[in-house]
């Protein structure tokens, strides 16, 4: 698709505006864009900025594709609007609307804080109770061979742009689901063979609205960005939720730092660490 | 875990119904062309003389009964899945679900009662 | 938070079937849910039609005069055809969500190959299980067992 040679062209925009100090609802507003080979949807969207109407609010930042503000609904995909050509979508037109399934703030500008108050209720860091010491005075690092690596590597470039859970059936009406964001990350937590939090995991994303909810539609995988594919980890953490059930898993050797396992000691060189600066409760 | 204990449940009953309702599909639908399991050799399987033999088969009012169990809680849990995604609130949740174990309980009752009945009438 | 009205903006029942260019999987998993609402519906119904056997020949033969008109023929066409898709599918997402059917994952290198390619001969597969079936039960139907031409 991508190889096709490009023309320029008058594009018309379509875009979904919201004021929330003016409107009561949103309306679509058009306008005419000449589009060169090669452009974006974010730099046509500054082109309109610029030249046109410069109250048009949207997020971005990176303008590459790595930090995940600039998600919007194009022609009815959520995709970034960076990582994408205007003329490989089309020629003659683009409809613009904020991503769905979250409120919407001001234009193409939706409130992503459901996301991350789902995300944060999956405990999505590294838990690991077994050997405080090590946690608290460490002395090497926790290895990960190339198989315990490719098991949550996927999965970790993640960059929370909820295209995925705009696209996903069951967000579109279900508030309390946790979607494939956080599900995603719970999985690849618990993949993860340094962590240890499964049992905390376990009533989250074993709830009603959890896991259990997605149906493989696929859509989230169909337009991440990054490639993530949260469909197959929601898919495996199913599996390992009804593994456990049925008491059939397998609980591996986890992984251990690197001085208990070679018995080596902290390098002298290193320093010590400053002193805290935030009272220790 | 209790989810995870249904969803699970629902899984294997589904496979459970595949079993014996592509079973139950072939004799009503395609034992005309078969004749492997009617009485009065090819003739349609909802023909008395047909129900009648099966209904005093003990093969036929175990599996029935099976059959009826899985799909009975595949289909509710199934329709209760469908509607708690539906953004209703906890109490008509919890509605939903009495309303359905009761239905659910209720038919299979029925169903079960019908098996042994059946079992013991005359052709 | 920024404060100001925010305007809510769920896509709701539509997001299940339409308002997006969406993929194949999408539209079976939303013909899944339709086809298991009418088997539920029609399986309550056949349990209690087929609960009259115990009570003889004569309530079974009222019954089935009731259901010798031919649209009701049409009917239990469509619920097979409901069935073999429903049976079918769901093999296929049992397969994909407990057997592990979606592949294991991979390092992620553009053009990114996500699990639905890893499904996609899966999914061909049991599309076209599904319809041998619908072939011969069609077949079955209106040829062998001629509900319409009564």
């Amino acid at each position: 698709m991508a190889n096709k040679i490009q023309v320029p062209s008058d594009v018309i925009f379509t875009i979904r505006r919201y004021d929330p100090d003016n409107d009561t609802a949103p309306h679509y507003e058009d306008y005419k864009v000449h589009v060169d080979p090669g452009l974006t949807v974010l730099d046509g969207l500054h082109l309109i900025r610029e030249n046109q109407d410069p109250t048009l609010s949207w997020r971005y930042s990176c303008r590459m594709g790595v930090c995940g503000s600039c998600g919007m609904l194009v022609n009815g995909r959520a995709m970034l609007a960076c990582n994408n050509q205007i003329l490989d979508i089309s020629k003659r037109r683009l409809l613009i609307a904020p991503l769905p399934n979250f409120d919407i703030i001001k234009d193409l500008v939706p409130d992503l804080g459901s996301m991350f108050e789902k995300h944060q209720s999956i405990h999505p860091f590294l838990i690991r109770e077994s050997d405080k010491e090590e946690m608290e005075n460490p002395t090497g690092e926790y290895n990960q061979s190339e198989e315990e690596l490719v098991r949550y590597l996927q999965f970790s470039y993640c960059i929370r742009c909820g295209c995925c859970m705009a696209a996903c059936p069951t967000l579109a009406t279900d508030d309390k689901y946790l979607g494939p964001m956080p599900l995603a990350q719970g999985y690849r937590w618990n993949a993860d063979t340094r962590d240890e939090g499964f049992d905390r995991r376990r009533p989250i994303a074993g709830d009603t609205h959890s896991a259990y909810r997605c149906h493989y539609a696929g859509e989230c995988s169909n337009v991440c960005p990054k490639g993530v594919d949260p469909a197959r980890a929601i898919q495996l953490l199913k599996k390992q939720l009804v593994k456990d059930y049925f008491h059939l898993m397998k609980k591996g050797p986890g992984c251990q730092s690197q001085s208990s396992r070679t018995g080596s000691e902290r390098n002298p060189k290193i320093p010590d660490p400053p002193p805290f600066t935030v009272e220790q409760t | 875990m209790r989810e995870t204990k249904w969803w699970a449940w629902h899984m294997i009953a589904g496979i459970v119904i595949f079993v014996l309702l592509g079973l139950h599909m072939l004799i009503t639908h395609f034992d005309d062309i078969l004749g492997w399991f009617n009485v009065l050799g090819p003739s349609h399987a909802i023909e008395w003389e047909n129900v009648v033999a099966r209904a005093q088969n003990i093969f036929f009012a175990v599996t029935y009964v099976i059959l009826l169990i899985a799909a009975l809680f595949h289909g509710f849990y199934g329709a209760r899945t469908i509607i708690c995604e539906m953004n209703i609130g906890v109490g008509a949740r919890k509605f939903v679900d009495v309303l359905f174990w009761l239905v659910g309980l209720a038919l299979l009752i029925v169903g079960t009662w019908a098996a042994i009945a059946s079992m013991a009438i005359k052709g | 938070m920024a404060e100001g009205k925010h305007y809510p903006n769920k896509l709701g029942i539509a997001g299940w079937a339409f308002r997006g260019r969406w993929g194949v999987d999408r539209y079976l998993y939303t013909l899944h849910r339709i086809t298991g609402l009418g088997l539920l519906l029609y399986f309550l119904i056949h349990i209690i039609v087929t609960t009259s056997r115990a009570y003889g020949p004569e309530a079974w033969g009222q019954w089935m005069d009731t259901f010798a008109h031919s649209w009701i023929g049409y009917g239990e066409y469509l619920v097979f055809l409901a069935f073999a898709f429903h049976a079918f599918n769901g093999v296929r997402l049992v397969i994909l969500e407990l057997f592990g059917g979606v592949g294991k994952p991979i390092e992620p290198i553009y053009p990114y190959k996500t699990s639905l390619n890893t499904q996609r001969p899966l999914m061909v597969l049991i599309i076209l299980v599904i319809v041998v079936v619908v072939l011969v039960g069609s077949y079955d139907f209106f040829v062998h067992t001629k509900p319409l031409f009564q």
